[in-house]
């Protein structure tokens, strides 16, 4: 069953407010999901004043400031700070995003920074994405190809079709589509998810790969593909512009025409 | 890593609505209210046979009027909405924009087709 509220130990507390300390007059209130599994309390909000006139331009920037200089015990994974690894998903003003390149006065008022959403939290904004690793680990990611074996030069792909590629193998694997459909909320262990299926038509559609049958087939399940409803919320989150939800419909176009 | 006891992230209560999702939760409630009152309405047509004073009756009553229009309505909408889903089956219209003015369309299109419905429809009672 399907459960809309949140479990009582995830229930969010308020938690503690963070004064301003250099006197500026641009401040922004920053609102961060907080949890520690040293201690047994609940997660909590933390509210930061930060002075914006003395800070980068990023939503990173400004968890990398109040980690230097208010909290240093705030968590989060980050690694490029330009938007090409896909450390750095969280939700930011309600919306799936990387904080590298999300410009924080994009977003009007205060600004909420949460976890990835419907994942089991780590630590503050780490949340725990081995169910999708496992998954993406699934649809067998890498080229299958017999003449491949057989001989050591390239195999070569005609412009056309690698043009077909374009648009799918951008996907940098942030979580950040799958973690933002509720489908994948309500059936993580069970449907892929856009990011899974994403890279599962990514090598569907590979011209150079030989086991197209055997992929769509393998993927052709009620529950691991059909559980997408076309809510789009992948499309609307995904930082890189690219469309899971596309990547999806031709899976199951493939599957109906072939 | 066993994290029986680690917190949720919070998700329906943080996320932002899109026109997209809320065009396709309130697509599924729809439709669960349309398979319910056809079924109403056509055990009621059948009881009833070819004797419709009731209904014209009914349809004069204000209940009878929001009733109907309210149907008219979602009626309307899931028509709509379907298609566009239809189109999706078919491989179009996924771009963002797209999706977004085919939304828009739907919702202003479901108001069109329900005063439509409703001006034939007491017409030709």
């Amino acid at each position: 069953m399907v459960q809309f509220s949140l479990p009582q130990n995830s229930k969010i507390l308020k938690g503690k407010y963070h004064k301003d300390k250099t006197g500026s007059n641009n401040l922004k209130k920053v609102n961060v999901y907080r949890w520690s599994p040293s201690s047994n309390d609940n997660p909590r909000i933390d509210t930061f004043e930060v002075d914006l006139n003395e800070c980068g331009p990023k939503v990173l920037d400004v968890l990398f400031k109040i980690k230097n200089e208010i909290d240093p015990t705030l968590t989060f994974r980050r690694s490029c700070a330009h938007g090409v690894c896909g450390s750095c998903a969280m939700n930011v003003d309600g919306v799936n995003t990387l904080s590298c390149i999300k410009s924080h006065s994009d977003i009007k008022g205060e600004l909420n920074i949460y976890p990835l959403p419907h994942l089991k939290v780590i630590k503050d904004l780490v949340g725990d994405l081995t169910t999708l690793y496992k998954q993406y680990e699934s649809v067998e990611p890498w080229l299958k190809s017999k003449v491949g074996e057989k001989t050591s030069t390239e195999i070569k792909q005609s412009q056309e079709d690698r043009a077909k590629l374009d648009g799918y193998y951008e996907c940098i694997l942030c979580a950040c589509c799958s973690t933002s459909c509720p489908s994948y909320w309500w059936n993580g262990d069970k449907y892929l998810g856009p990011a899974v299926l994403l890279q599962a038509y990514r090598w569907i559609t590979d011209s150079r790969d030989e086991e197209r049958k055997e992929r769509l087939k393998k993927v052709a399940d009620e529950l691991k593909l059909y559980r997408c409803h076309t809510i789009m919320n992948c499309t609307n989150s995904c930082p890189k512009g690219l469309n899971p939800a596309k990547a999806i419909g031709s899976i199951k176009k493939m599957l109906a025409s072939s | 890593m066993s994290n029986k006891n680690n917190p949720l992230s919070p998700h329906l209560q943080v996320y932002k609505w899109h026109i997209s999702s809320l065009l396709s939760i309130s697509h599924r409630i729809v439709g669960i209210i349309n398979f319910i009152f056809i079924i109403l309405i056509s055990s009621i047509l059948i009881f009833l046979g070819t004797d419709i004073q009731i209904f014209q009756v009914f349809s004069k009553s204000l209940i009878g009027k929001f009733l109907i229009i309210s149907l008219c309505w979602s009626f309307s909408f899931q028509i709509l909405n379907e298609i566009r889903h239809l189109a999706w089956d078919m491989g179009y219209g996924f771009d963002l924009k797209i999706s977004r003015i085919t939304g828009i369309l739907t919702i202003i299109g479901s108001f069109v087709l329900t005063i439509l419905f409703y001006l034939i429809g007491i017409n030709l009672f």
